[in-house]
């Protein structure tokens, strides 16, 4: 069984869902406050999976996941790098996809060049939806094919209807450069688009994933999506016409199934 | 670490986008300024952090960049430049107001550098194209709130930030021995207390007798407890009921004793109806209530291994002026309430229901009326801006305590135009072995949470008064903002005390609420007595007195009672947690008192049974004179036609579409919601209930909904408190069931709130709402499981040269909130039709529903006053088992239950929930003849259902079996038209046009 770790801190509040996910798709999952790993960070390469939940960390003061990512830079970073290198799987999630970005986790090295031991200035950011409100909506889903991120995998074989996730967030237009979002299509790092426009994000991305595929972060919640009555209209469908699990959980079994090949390794 | 060098100072860091005209703060900014009639040409908002502390240049670079600025978006600015071309708006908080942010940014300051420091955080707006006055209205009106913001035209950069001085320990005895009547009345009026004469007169004799004065603290602890908001005096008090013609047949119940001159006396008005109920139907045989009325919550056994508490709270007088921090610190007071019950529970879902003034009714404040909009009483804010700002509250504290926010309902009359109502609820699951706590002698009163300051003092009374026009400016130190995150680490510290070791670590835990400690010490420790050492309390600045700490109300702090050996286990979680901990004194005292310290010198001292046993409860006259019944007069010439009624009502305020709320709420948190309030094909058709899935993955379910039947129990539309009691306890079972939940399994809770009830009228009007409740609860076999009652919402104008002091009560208002069990969530139906094919039936009791109090006779002015609704008690709750029979049984593809608007606007929604352009469905109303009463007129237990053709004998047989008075007929047919027909009433609406009336009221 691969081991997953899920990371707390004030203000985190979807860390319960996602450790349900990481259970569901056959992980053993700890949940650690933020405070006690980085009084020994070094912990954190005991684990094959590694998930950044979602909520308003540190109330969001400054900025969404602006202060949880400062702690992950100053003192995190190397040995989040070290075990990503190792073949670990991360997801950050919502405020966690906040955290990874400002963090300098994502977009991540170019394909073929090594994570630096330094955190980079960001490339990318999490700004305010376009209506500038809080949004909370099911919505649909692209997986692009391109994409060589393993969480996504097979996630464009659900039909059109039930390949949808529901977003929460206030700040989740994805915004860079031309260059940056050129690069990152080139990558094959969009991982998820919204089917349409939503909060203003630049090429609908949704989510993003490094160069490698196992570091995902998007604004979409697939942790509340592990049940198939979580469906925004599931009284409407035909149970006997859909596939066992929802796509939420697909993703985390793809990520637990990559992570068992690399804890076995 | 900061060198030598680097003197204390303030440093202004200014965060501006790089682009301000691609910033949406700034456009919606420019959005909500347009919509009050204010254009800017041009906005920039900018973040302000005032930073006090010994730093050097380099290390506010650092902090600037590493920290507070985005290096995408946001470049930072350590010098303050005005502009030439826009106009500036700073608005920083008054001294002593909550700064969440702040307190965040002060700590992450403190990770990055090492170094402790003071901070401020403010916005400042650059706004082009307006004049001065202008430029002072939008910050007026928009962006401030002079209640708790200082607004000014420059940059803002003070040298240093306020402090509060220390103070010596004073002790003031209040000379009370002497007072007479007059004296008395005007002490309490003067000191806040809000006591009225008989208490006073209770107190001064008690002091009397005691041969020495109170000493300050020892009289504002008396305020507190005894305050209506806290002892519900009113609703506890025995009741002198008249009425002539009674249709109450009052023989034989509880309490209640018949004098020979033939009025009712009731005593405890409470205990004897809505506690009462709860209490027959536990004797008859109702066994899953584990906890009612004795907790901050009702407690229900929810499967073998859990319980489902539920709580709800208003918080009225604070969001009247000042929306924003009233509504978040209402919802996080009911919050604290779910995690302050038996040993704390896990809150799961939060519910809101507000009461506002159509916003079309008044004209925006400061301008003329015009004939459709009145002016805007003085003293009071605009109902538009109180909706949006009390929305924003909950949302901003639901959301980020990670608890969704999931049902909920809006109700508009103009009475409520300086009485808004806030009812914030809150669920929580808890292990059935937690339910009850209770403090020992020698436990340590331990505080935890935030810190103690000024703020919320005298919230308790404030709640408990009638609001006048200089209420904003006398108590503006009743209002408080909340910090969601505090919160949030409160509950993760309790629920890891909870259950991270053998024994929870504390023995009962209470939230702070309204009084403060004074309340939750007095609470907990009422027949133990308690010591506690108010300079123990870690306070947010120095100079509070001693009172001052006593009976503040600052937020986000509980009280728990634990045992000596479980202090360091307490300490650890907390400082990991990053909880501050208190140990402020212990529970139990050599005579059960109260005895308060302050630097060891004695400030207080009271018994604890003169605390909680001696206020006097007064017997209060009710009357109450049934409206008189109109004959109806004809007035069909001018009735609308089928299709101007229809899309009138469908934009009804009160019926439209609330997705502009909802989708503001994370309403998934948690992950676990099931039927959502907005579902069907393209997620946009109301649900009855809310469903949760509490335990994940056990298939069992929850259903949240509440009933609000104002307009039932409104004299001025000859409607009866009793009535609107029945109809809104039918409407929150309807709701339930409808969902799916089994009725034999439905908890209910009461929130009354009321006009002052010293009047007679007012009163009598309680006593028929609150023996409703009972004969409602009993018929249904709901019980009621937790309540509470706001009083004194009313609004006193002063006189005016041409008119006379007047005086605006808001119309009584119950809402009832229910909670209901569903054993199997596969099971669940939601409103949206789901085929085209099927039949639409409507199931309803004997009596046909009336155009009098409807929605329809508001708008069109027919027969208002003819033929009120009455429930059914026979009817009803058989039609509630029928339903649910019909659901359990699989053959109902849609439900929904017909309430505001009546019939056509029910089915309206189920087509609109129904809608998608790749497979429209429309329903044809294939009866002989229909009048505005059949499709508009409302009452209650009527339910339109969607089945299957050959289904249509079994459902007969179903409805008849569990309801032999029960009304079926099929009134139409779903078809793969885009339209609702009813050639009847010469009625063709296709579902778009449908929608956009619906969705086009309340999208701000």
């Amino acid at each position: 069984m691969p081991n997953a770790l899920v990371i707390r801190t004030a203000g985190t509040n979807c860390e319960q869902e996602l450790c349900r996910a990481f259970a569901m798709a056959e992980a053993r999952v700890e949940l650690v406050h933020l405070h006690r790993l980085l009084e020994h960070p070094e912990e954190i390469r005991r684990f094959d999976l590694i998930g950044f939940p979602g909520g308003f960390s540190y109330g969001d003061d400054i900025a969404s996941g602006r202060i949880f990512a400062m702690h992950v830079r100053r003192r995190l970073y190397p040995h989040l790098v070290q075990v990503i290198r190792d073949g670990a799987c991360v997801i950050g999630i919502c405020n966690g996809f906040q955290v990874l970005v400002q963090a300098g986790l994502l977009p991540g090295p170019p394909r073929g060049q090594d994570w630096s031991n330094e955190p980079p200035t960001p490339t990318v950011s999490l700004d305010h939806n376009a209506g500038g409100r809080f949004i909370d909506a099911w919505t649909p889903i692209e997986a692009p094919d391109a994409s060589g991120c393993i969480w996504t995998r097979g996630l464009a074989d659900f039909d059109t209807d039930l390949l949808v996730l529901p977003i929460a967030h206030g700040e989740g237009r994805f915004v860079a450069s031309d260059a940056i979002l050129d690069d990152l299509e080139s990558a094959g790092s969009v991982a998820l688009r919204y089917a349409k426009d939503l909060n203003g994000s630049l090429r609908r991305i949704a989510g993003i994933c490094d160069a490698g595929g196992r570091v995902l972060g998007l604004m979409p919640h697939p942790e509340r999506y592990l049940d198939w009555n979580r469906h925004p209209a599931w009284t409407r469908l035909n149970t006997r016409c859909i596939p066992d699990e929802p796509p939420g959980l697909l993703m985390f079994r793809n990520a637990c199934a990559a992570a068992r090949v690399h804890a076995q390794a | 670490m900061p060198t030598a060098t680097a003197a204390r100072r303030v440093h202004r860091i200014e965060i501006r986008r790089q682009n301000p005209a691609d910033d949406p703060r700034a456009r919606l900014l420019l959005h909500d300024a347009q919509a009050l009639g204010i254009c800017p040409s041009t906005a920039r908002v900018s973040r302000i952090y005032l930073i006090e502390g010994a730093f050097d240049d380099q290390e506010i670079q650092r902090i600037a960049r590493e920290l507070l600025a985005d290096p995408i978006l946001e470049s930072p600015a350590f010098e303050a430049h005005d502009p030439t071309d826009a106009r500036v708006i700073e608005v920083h908080p008054l001294p002593g107001v909550m700064d969440p942010a702040a307190q965040s940014v002060r700590e992450a300051i403190a990770d990055l550098t090492g170094h402790r420091c003071e901070v401020v955080t403010a916005w400042r707006y650059e706004l082009g194209g307006l004049t001065r006055d202008e430029a002072d209205r939008l910050a007026r009106r928009l962006l401030a709130n002079p209640v708790i913001h200082a607004i000014h035209e420059r940059a803002y950069s003070p040298t240093e930030l306020p402090k509060g001085r220390e103070r010596r320990v004073e002790v003031r005895r209040v000379p009370i021995r002497d007072l007479d009547d007059e004296q008395l009345a005007r002490l309490s009026r003067e000191a806040h207390l809000f006591l009225s004469l008989d208490e006073m007169r209770a107190i001064r004799d008690h002091y009397r007798a005691r041969d020495e004065d109170p000493r300050e603290i020892e009289l504002e602890t008396l305020a507190q407890t005894w305050s209506e908001h806290c002892v519900h005096k009113t609703l506890k008090s025995t009741v002198r009921y008249t009425c002539p013609d009674d249709d109450i047949a009052w023989p034989g119940r509880p309490g209640v004793r018949i004098e020979p001159d033939g009025s009712i006396v009731i005593e405890n008005l409470l205990r004897s109806t809505v506690a009462a109920a709860t209490a027959r139907l536990i004797d008859d045989g109702i066994d899953w209530t584990l906890s009612v009325f004795v907790d901050n919550a009702g407690v229900i056994a929810f499967d073998e291994h859990h319980a489902v508490c539920v709580k709800v709270e208003t918080h009225n007088h604070p969001s009247a002026i000042e929306p924003y921090g009233g509504a978040a610190t209402g919802i996080g007071g009911c919050i604290r309430d779910i995690i302050g019950t038996g040993l704390a529970a896990r809150p799961i879902a939060s519910t809101d229901v507000f009461c506002v003034a159509f916003p079309d009714a008044f004209a925006p404040p400061e301008s003329e009326p015009t004939d459709s909009a009145e002016a805007l009483p003085p003293g009071c804010l605009h109902p538009r801006r109180i909706l949006t700002n009390v929305v924003a509250g909950v949302r901003d504290y639901g959301n980020r305590m990670g608890i969704p926010t999931l049902s909920g309902a809006v109700d508009f009359d103009d009475r409520y135009i300086a009485n808004p109502l806030v009812f914030c609820g809150c669920v929580g699951i808890m292990p059935r072995d937690r339910i009850r706590g209770q403090a020992r002698p020698g436990d340590h009163i331990i505080a935890l949470g935030g810190r103690t300051g000024r703020d919320g003092i005298h919230g308790a009374t404030f709640s408990s008064a009638e609001l006048t026009d200089t209420h904003a400016d006398e108590f503006s130190h009743a209002v408080q903002i909340g910090n969601p995150i505090e919160e949030k680490r409160l509950l993760d510290a309790i629920l890891r005390a909870r259950d991270e070791h053998e024994e929870p670590l504390f023995t009962a835990i209470t939230d702070c609420g309204a009084g403060g400690f004074s309340s939750a010490v007095g609470e907990m420790g009422e027949h133990l007595g308690a010591e506690v050492h108010l300079d123990r309390a870690p306070l947010k600045y120095a100079g509070l007195t001693s009172t001052e700490i006593w009976i503040s109300e600052a937020q986000e702090r509980m009280i728990l009672a634990v045992p000596e050996r479980h202090l360091d286990a307490l300490h650890a979680i907390c400082r990991e947690e990053r909880v501050e901990m208190a140990d402020l004194g212990h529970f139990g005292t050599p005579d059960a008192e109260l005895i308060l310290y302050d630097h060891d010198t004695e400030v207080g001292r009271m018994r604890m049974d003169f605390l909680h046993g001696a206020i006097p409860m007064p017997t209060r006259d009710a009357t109450w004179a049934p409206s008189p019944v109109t004959v109806p007069s004809d007035t069909s010439e001018h009735a609308p036609d089928a299709r101007t009624a229809l899309l009138n009502l469908l934009a009804h305020p009160a019926v439209c579409s609330k997705h502009w709320i909802i989708r503001q709420y994370d309403h998934e948190v948690q992950g676990n919601t099931v039927v959502k309030p907005l579902m069907g094909a393209g997620a946009i058709g109301p649900t009855d209930a809310s469903v949760i899935e509490p335990v994940p993955s056990s298939g069992r379910g929850l259903a949240i909904a509440c009933g609000l039947q104002t307009r039932a129990g409104d004299p001025s539309r000859a409607g009866d408190p009793y009535q609107m009691a029945l109809c809104a306890i039918d409407e929150c079972v309807r709701n339930l069931v409808c969902s799916g939940a089994d009725p034999r399994r439905i908890a209910i809770l009461d929130n009354f709130c009321w006009p002052s009830c010293n009047d007679p009228a007012h009163m009598g009007a309680l006593v028929r709402a609150c023996v409703g409740c009972y004969d409602g609860a009993l018929a249904y076999r709901t019980p009621f499981i937790s309540g509470k009652d706001s009083l004194n919402n009313q609004f006193t104008l002063p006189a005016t040269d041409d008119q006379p002091a007047r005086t605006i009560a808001i119309p009584y208002t119950l809402l009832i909130t229910g909670v209901g069990i569903i054993e199997d969530l596969t099971r669940c139906v939601t409103s949206d039709l789901k085929k085209a094919g099927s039949l639409v039936c409507l199931i309803e009791p004997p009596a046909p529903p009336t155009l009098a109090q409807s929605l329809y006779a508001d708008l069109f002015a027919r027969d208002p006053h003819a033929h009120p609704q009455r429930a059914d008690l026979t009817a009803g709750p058989h039609l509630a088992h029928a339903m649910a029979r019909l659901i359990r049984s699989g053959m109902v593809r849609s439900c929904h239950d017909v309430s505001d608007g009546g019939l056509l606007c029910a089915l309206s929604e189920m087509l609109i929930g129904a809608w998608s352009t790749r497979e429209p469905l429309g329903v044809d109303l294939d009866i002989p003849d229909a009048d505005a009463a059949w499709a508009f007129g409302e009452g209650p237990s009527r339910y339109l259902v969607e089945i299957d053709a050959h289904h249509l004998d079994d459902l007969r047989a179903t409805v008849a079996e569990a309801c032999e008075s029960a009304r079926i007929s099929v009134i139409g047919r779903t078809g793969p038209s885009d339209r609702l027909t009813c050639p009847a009433l010469n009625l063709d609406v296709p579902v778009p046009t449908l929608i956009e009336a619906w969705r086009g009221t309340l999208d701000w």
